[in-house]
């Protein structure tokens, strides 16, 4: 089973029809399988191990993507943001690997590691340019790995995922109905191209046949002009993104977005007050929150447009917390929550959430985490209420362990942040000589607001959640770091808490 | 055969990738189907010819085998003489 059957059947079945819209410049999916069979001839020429892409998204990404699923070499997207040294260790770990994309950096930080450079241009123009016949060539039959993504490692060296066709084709198949969208759907990929989201946004979008418009350099203008000129349907964000949006709108700008029928968000936590005020500035449109990792081909669980307009209108509190929930989980895959001894937990008790199915690798290049029945521990912790919804409370390493007691960042922050003067929150672990480990807080004040009084933060807590819960440290900072796909940075926080 | 086989009709253009299976024969159009079309068309059977629909999946009762329809034709699917039915999942909202 091979990925690139996605892209065959689209061509095969709409073959003249718009696929891709990248910088102005429009493929159809039989122009997109021509050069991804093209790319398949140049990356066997070049006896290479793996496809590389050091780029932003363009038409570069679908053809290599599709190009080294052809030759049975992984496709392995990286982060351009990355620092030089941090950059050239990973080429260094995939080496030799046809990278497609900023040839000049390539040349000055892995010039030595024998790897073959394109420029996207040069890249694109020779894959289009000749290609033999599909059935003079033997295409690989998909039984390996497919993508390769480094995890953004940011406790310690990034681990190299592996998603294999068959993980990625049970995401596809099992959640996407093949040519389900109308001739003129289109979704706005914004992601970066080694996020998995940008992977799968591409893979379901071209196996719907839902025209992908692209948008490589994310701001909320030109979000709101692409919604507005390609008459964009479906879109994808991560929660940073929609604040942006927001706030331009706020700020006055306007976008005719009546076509937009479907935002899809995750990739971090979305803040209530955001989603809150998306679902009433687009009013018209549904909302699906996924919750997915990259060990698990993306999505896994979603709370989809229903749920979160039943929560808007709900006066039962159970009801009206699910904005903050991910929904349910996908009938396709299966998902239990675990106790540190590995004991199944009942509906309401927080512990680790465990996930099994075909869509689920859970397996690093150095070795799989998932256990001897195929349950992958996703290191998230959560838990599921009485109806099957699932709530996220963080990572189940930011777990503040205060004298045995396990608290979960989330809790105390949700509680924080309905103070009306605090805008955003960390809570994290800080050492204690008493307690082993206490509970940190850093705190971001609205624009304009005064400072509250730490006790009048603490008393909130407190009256909320119990005692145990009370910050015992408070920082006033200016703003909490977050990566650019709105993940927050704990570690960094931590340290400055640390102080 | 193993997941991932492409197989084609004997009788008619449909193609399928079988994305699971058993022991049992896989038939389009009331013949078995193979990894090579042969040189001569079988007949289609008057029974086994509904038709197969692009990127359907066909399931069997016990959802022991699955196949995925990649090359639409005249014939229909069974397994030793058995229909496989279509699978209809709910239609998920798109995620990403």
């Amino acid at each position: 089973m091979n990925i690139a059957l996605l892209l065959e059947m689209a061509a095969d079945a709409a073959g003249d029809r718009t696929a891709l819209v990248c910088d102005g410049k429009r493929w159809t999916y039989a122009e997109l399988l021509d050069a991804a069979r093209g790319a398949f001839e140049l990356i066997q020429e070049s006896g290479v191990e793996y496809v590389a892409l050091l780029d932003e998204s363009s038409e570069a990404a679908v053809i290599a993507l599709f190009g080294a699923a052809l030759a049975g070499v992984p496709y392995c997207p990286l982060n351009y943001r990355l620092a030089d040294e941090d950059l050239s260790a990973l080429l260094g770990r995939i080496s030799p690997a046809l990278v497609v994309g900023d040839e000049e950096r390539v040349e000055r930080i892995a010039g030595n590691q024998g790897h073959t450079v394109f420029s996207r241009s040069m890249f694109t123009m020779k894959a289009q340019e000749s290609f033999p016949a599909a059935e003079e060539r033997e295409y690989d039959p998909g039984e390996g790995i497919a993508v390769q993504l480094f995890t953004s490692g940011t406790t310690a060296a990034p681990k190299a995922a592996i998603l294999r066709h068959s993980n990625l084709l049970g995401y596809i198949l099992g959640t996407v109905e093949f040519a389900a969208a109308d001739e003129s759907d289109a979704a706005l990929v914004v992601v970066p191209p080694y996020h998995i989201a940008g992977i799968s946004a591409l893979m379901s979008s071209i196996y719907a046949n839902r025209k992908i418009v692209m948008l490589p350099n994310f701001t909320p203008e030109g979000w709101l002009g692409l919604v507005e000129s390609e008459r964009v349907t479906n879109a994808f964000v991560v929660p940073t993104m929609m604040t942006r949006i927001i706030d331009a709108l706020d700020k006055g700008t306007t976008a005719n977005v009546s076509s937009l029928r479907a935002v899809a968000y995750g990739g971090g936590k979305m803040p209530l007050e955001v989603i809150q005020k998306a679902l009433e500035r687009f009013p018209e449109t549904g909302f699906t929150n996924a919750y997915g990792l990259t060990e698990t081909s993306s999505t896994i669980a979603l709370l989809g447009p229903d749920d979160h307009r039943a929560a808007l209108a709900s006066d039962d509190p159970k009801v009206r917390a699910r904005l903050t929930s991910l929904g349910q989980p996908l009938p396709t895959v299966e998902l239990e929550i675990r106790d540190e001894d590995g004991n199944v937990l009942p509906a309401g008790e927080a512990g680790e959430i465990y996930v099994r199915g075909e869509q689920v690798s859970g397996e690093y290049k150095e070795k799989s985490a998932l256990d001897a029945e195929g349950w992958f521990p996703t290191r998230d912790a959560g838990y599921m209420d009485e109806d099957g919804y699932l709530f996220l409370s963080g990572r189940a390493d930011d777990v503040i362990v205060r004298g045995g007691e396990n608290m979960s960042p989330g809790e105390i922050e949700d509680v924080v942040l309905t103070h009306d003067d605090i805008a955003d929150c960390c809570a994290c672990a800080i050492p204690s000589v008493e307690w082993g480990e206490a509970v940190g807080l850093a705190v971001v004040l609205r624009e304009g607001a005064a400072q509250p009084e730490e006790d009048a933060i603490k008393a909130l807590v407190k009256d909320r959640l119990r005692s145990s819960r009370v910050p015992e440290k408070i920082r006033f900072v200016a703003e909490l770091p977050y990566n650019e796909m709105g993940k927050l940075l704990r570690r960094k926080v931590k340290d400055v808490l640390a102080d | 055969m193993k997941p991932g086989t492409r197989l084609k009709s004997a009788a008619c253009d449909t193609e399928v990738m079988v994305i699971r299976c058993a022991d049992g024969t896989i038939e389009c159009g009331g013949v078995p189907m193979g990894e090579a079309k042969p040189a001569e068309a079988a007949p289609l059977a008057a029974d086994h010819s509904n038709g197969t629909l692009m990127g359907k999946r066909y399931v069997d009762a016990d959802n022991t085998y699955e196949l995925l329809c990649v090359k639409p034709g005249k014939g229909s699917l069974s397994v030793d003489g058995v229909a496989l039915v279509t699978k209809d999942a709910k239609p998920l909202p798109a995620s990403d």
